[in-house]
């Protein structure tokens, strides 16, 4: 029993992990089918971002002066934007052309580019694993033979955090207004006079812009990254946009915790070589059986 | 029908590369050169192999080193001492081929109503999974060390050895094959209904063509391919572990797809020879240059990145590849209404397709 | 059991009824049609019975079976051809390469054929070509027979939908509006051609909006009006039936 519970915390963690990233997929494909393969790369580069931050605020002296607080506000606003202005540049330049193509055409360029990200950071900071600097100091709770951290907390409180302020973004602005009209019929959007590019940069911003919050995130969780950490996330991540429902924001976080869950259970019940492989399983189930998802409808017919 | 006219003297110029391979270990006697030469041909089987997949049915399959894999432990696990089994290389060629056919199966009949980009998803999720689970399953498999001293091949009481040059001649005649086999399918009932089910899925259907049957004859073919690769590369290297089928592998030779053209033959030919040449001779070369003046830098260490700016670039700019045709330039660029029918399901169909 | 006849179909998208309690009985050797405004239903009956759709109630009789629901393929193996409202070749195959896949079902071939270019196969695919060839002459586009489809004119391009319908020898031919698109004299070929069709042997089923070549070709004539049958005759009833004047010559003419 215990077992079981100290995996659900674990698997609550990863899962808002996972969650912060499938946002950016769920979003991107909602609004230009497009399965971001890249976006996975994102992700540990917002890992990358966060530790060469720091590493500046640190290398001036200045940590140890600086308010924690401030300091990680300071990093994870570095992330985000960093993070952003990648997933901009990405469909500006990999995906923009290509967007009346047969939809293989940029899946094969998003792997492409998914290549390049990860040899940019192998080539920036080497291909062995890097450690993240623990600012944040790690509390951790005993509860019977249950331990519980600070940091996984952290990372639960985050995801949640975020995936409300999108909620409140996404239906009750006019850039969110504009998003979601865009998602649902670009022409009739464009006629409305909506800018459509605009519209899919600022989608692009904001999904690149979590995935950095799930790097920094995951990066004071882990305590290391690496170059090729996104790969695997991406999928996993990718599996719970899916399970969700693609293109549904409340469904990326609940799959995004499921994913989680699977893995962490197996891990802690199985055993850990298995832990990948089911979650692999479950992508490949899911796409066959419930491609739709658990929260999204089965697509109506369009009336 | 042949077309004399049609040809330009670049195609005369590969036509007599190709005649000239046979003869070239009379000229080049270096053992290296013939065994990366052996390596690029493994390459190229699977680029043939593939390209029926994504090339010929457009279907996306990022899973395609799993069906090496599977090729490769099955011939391993029966021509080793692993079980102590050494049954003969010849027939395995087929029979692993069989195998890795009838998982191409397994994995395409219930996949292949899936959407393009989905499939290519699982495909991949299945890429994933097999090595991980010949690694975890390390009783039968060897675990993270694979299966070693796996038999060479014996041809007429001749052994294959460490030495490269009948694996030379070998993989020669099995390319050769494969791109005749190839070729036939391409120029059958076959071969057209992939490409009716590539420009227009529901048309194709209403053909009477069942879409469903098709692409799985594609996938399970191509898997065959690579099966039969994977043969191959066992004996060869007498070593199989699951590092060698990561995703790396389906990637490069996806990459030679897209770079020599998807679905021409003489462009797959000359993508993946293009990337081993940049592979096996320019990328070590460049470090060993660069390491001459002082710079320490592995460039094979960084090929993904140019294979990330060839699927990239060849995408954005040259869709049909150094060597695809004009048609097939036409339908990755001018076909938007195309690419919105692909694939969907039936009842999903807004109207005005229909 | 009829030849082919849609019995009380009805298909519904969500909560719009396109198609509603249809029923319409075509006798073999006929030129039939179905007329009606835009958005009246006709498309979609017609890909009630190809099987692009599942019906949502009713039944579709076709050659002693029922088909409703039944996949494309089988559908077309049983004997039914058809063209689109919006044409669809394949865009980036030859227009002789377009009539050969659309003799697809009524070809042999197998995996092993196809993988070995058997005797057996090549002597099937030279005459497949034959065919194909020769159905190319009868809509007369064998100039045309190495051109893509998709640099073709947009009538030759109906034209050769209709042969690479023909190509599956079948049994009824559903042409959803033929002549859209198509100048007066390309029109009076077309008629032509239909009338040629049937001759051959091939029952002949037509949406169409151009009323002269309907009431001129036509046997029979069903009158949809959002989604319900509203009228059925020989054309001389259907231009005095008042519903339809109403329903439909009014509004246009
Ligand atoms: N796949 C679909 N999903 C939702 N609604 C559909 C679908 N197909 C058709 N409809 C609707 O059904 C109704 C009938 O359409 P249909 O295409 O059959 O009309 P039609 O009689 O062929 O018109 P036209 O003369 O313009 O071709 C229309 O209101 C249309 O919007
Ligand atoms: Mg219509």
């Amino acid at each position: 029993m215990e077992l079981f519970i100290q995996q659900v915390i674990n698997g609550l963690s990863l899962g808002g992990i996972y969650a912060l990233i499938a946002l950016g997929y769920t979003m991107v494909y909602g609004i230009i089918e497009l399965i971001n393969f890249a976006h996975g790369d994102v992700y540990t580069m917002g890992s990358f971002f966060s530790i060469a931050i720091i590493g500046l605020l640190d290398a001036s002296g200045q940590l140890h002066g600086l308010p924690l607080l401030l300091v990680l506000a300071v990093t994870l606003a570095g992330a985000m934007i960093l993070c952003g202005i990648v997933g901009v540049l990405l469909e500006r330049l990999a995906y923009r052309r290509l967007r009346n193509a047969p939809r293989l055409a940029p899946l094969i360029t998003a792997i492409g580019a998914s290549f390049i990200l990860e040899n940019i950071m192998q080539l920036w900071r080497g291909p062995s694993p890097i450690p993240f600097p623990s600012v944040v100091p790690n509390v951790t709770w005993h509860f019977g033979g249950v331990n519980l951290s600070s940091n996984e907390v952290l990372v639960v409180v985050m995801a949640l955090a975020l995936m409300a302020m999108l909620q409140i973004f996404i239906y009750n602005t006019r850039l969110g207004k504009a998003m979601r009209a865009t998602a649902q019929d670009r022409d009739a959007a464009q006629l409305m006079g909506i800018n459509i590019n605009m519209t899919i940069a600022l989608t692009f911003f904001i999904g690149s812009a979590l995935a950095g919050v799930g790097g920094f995130v995951s990066g004071i969780y882990y305590g290391s990254t690496w170059f090729y950490n996104g790969f695997e996330a991406g999928l996993k991540a990718f599996t719970a946009a899916v399970l969700g429902g693609i293109g549904n924001v409340a469904g990326a976080m609940l799959g995004g915790f499921v994913i989680g869950m699977v893995e962490s259970l197996t891990a802690g019940f199985i055993s850990d070589q298995w832990a990948t492989v089911a979650v692999f399983l479950l992508l490949v189930l899911v796409l066959i059986f419930r491609p739709s998802g658990l929260l999204g409808e089965v697509l109506p017919d369009k009336v | 029908m042949l077309n004399w006219k049609k040809y330009r003297p670049i195609d005369w110029a590969l036509v007599a590369i190709a005649v000239f391979m046979p003869f070239l270990p009379l000229v080049d006697h270096n053992g290296g050169h013939i065994n990366v030469l052996v390596n690029a041909g493994i390459y190229m089987m699977l680029a043939i192999g593939l390209n029926i997949v994504v090339g010929f049915a457009g279907l996306l399959d990022l899973g395609y080193a799993a069906f090496f894999a599977i090729g490769s432990y099955t011939y391993a696990m029966v021509a080793s001492p692993q079980f102590g089994l050494h049954f003969s290389f010849w027939p395995m060629v087929l029979i692993s081929a069989f195998v890795a056919a009838l998982f191409g199966v397994i994995l395409g009949a219930p996949t292949l109503r899936l959407r393009g980009d989905y499939l290519a998803i699982v495909t991949l999720g299945f890429g994933e999974i097999v090595p991980q689970t010949f690694l975890n399953l390390a009783k039968y498999t060897g675990g993270p060390n694979g299966i070693s001293a796996i038999d060479q091949p014996k041809l007429f009481g001749y052994h294959f050895g460490l030495n490269p040059l009948p694996y030379y001649y070998l993989v020669l005649v099995l390319i050769a094959f494969s791109l005749i086999v190839a070729n036939n399918l391409r120029t059958s009932r076959l071969g057209r209904a992939w490409m009716a089910i590539r420009e227009d899925e529901i048309a194709a259907a209403h053909m009477g063509i069942n879409t469903t049957t098709a692409k799985l004859a594609a996938f399970s073919l191509g898997a065959s391919f690579s099966g039969l690769s994977g043969v191959v590369n066992a004996s060869l290297l007498t070593l199989v572990s699951p590092d060698q089928f990561k995703f790396n592998v389906s990637i490069t030779v996806l990459s030679m797809l897209v770079l020599g053209g998807m679905g021409s033959l003489p462009g797959v030919v000359v993508g993946s020879a293009l990337l081993s040449i940049l592979n096996f001779f320019i990328l070590p070369q460049a470090s060993n240059l660069a390491a001459t003046v002082g710079l320490h830098i592995d460039f094979t260490s960084y090929r993904f990145m140019l294979y990330g700016i060839i699927l990239v670039a060849v995408m954005l700019f040259k869709p049909e590849g150094l060597w695809g045709s004009e048609q097939r330039k036409a339908e990755l660029k001018e076909s938007g209404d195309i690419a919105k029918a692909e694939n969907a399901e039936y009842e999903e169909m807004p109207r005005e397709t229909v | 059991m009829a030849f082919f006849a849609l019995k009380n179909v009805t298909k519904t998208f969500g909560g719009l009824v396109a198609v509603k309690e249809v029923s319409y009985e075509i006798q073999p050797g006929q030129i039939a049609a179905m007329i009606g405004p835009n958005g009246a239903g006709k498309s979609t009956a017609f890909n009630l019975v190809t099987g692009l759709y599942v019906p949502t109630s009713g039944e579709i009789e076709f050659d002693e079976q029922t088909i409703g629901g039944k996949k494309p393929d089988f559908v077309c193996k049983l004997g039914i051809a058809r063209t689109f409202q919006n044409i669809r070749l394949f865009a980036f195959m030859t227009a002789v390469e377009n009539v050969m896949a659309g003799r697809h079902v009524r070809m042999g071939a197998m995996l092993w054929d196809s993988l070995l270019h058997t005797p057996k196969q090549r002597a099937e695919e030279r005459r497949v070509r034959e065919k194909a060839l020769e159905l190319l002459r009868f809509v007369k586009l064998e100039r045309h027979a190495d051109d893509y489809a998709h640099n073709l004119p947009y009538g030759f391009q109906r034209r050769l939908e209709i042969a690479r319908a023909l190509a599956s020898d079948p049994k009824l031919l559903l042409l959803d509006e033929p002549a859209a698109g198509m100048n007066p004299r390309e029109k009076e070929d077309l008629m032509g051609l239909i009338r040629a069709i049937r001759d051959r042997g091939t029952t002949v089923f037509l949406i169409e909006h151009d009323m002269g070549l309907v009431m001129n070709i036509s046997e029979r004539i069903a009158v949809l009006d959002h989604g319900e049958k509203i009228a059925e005759g020989t054309p001389v009833e259907i231009r005095a039936n008042p519903r339809v004047i109403e329903a439909y010559l009014g509004k246009s003419a």
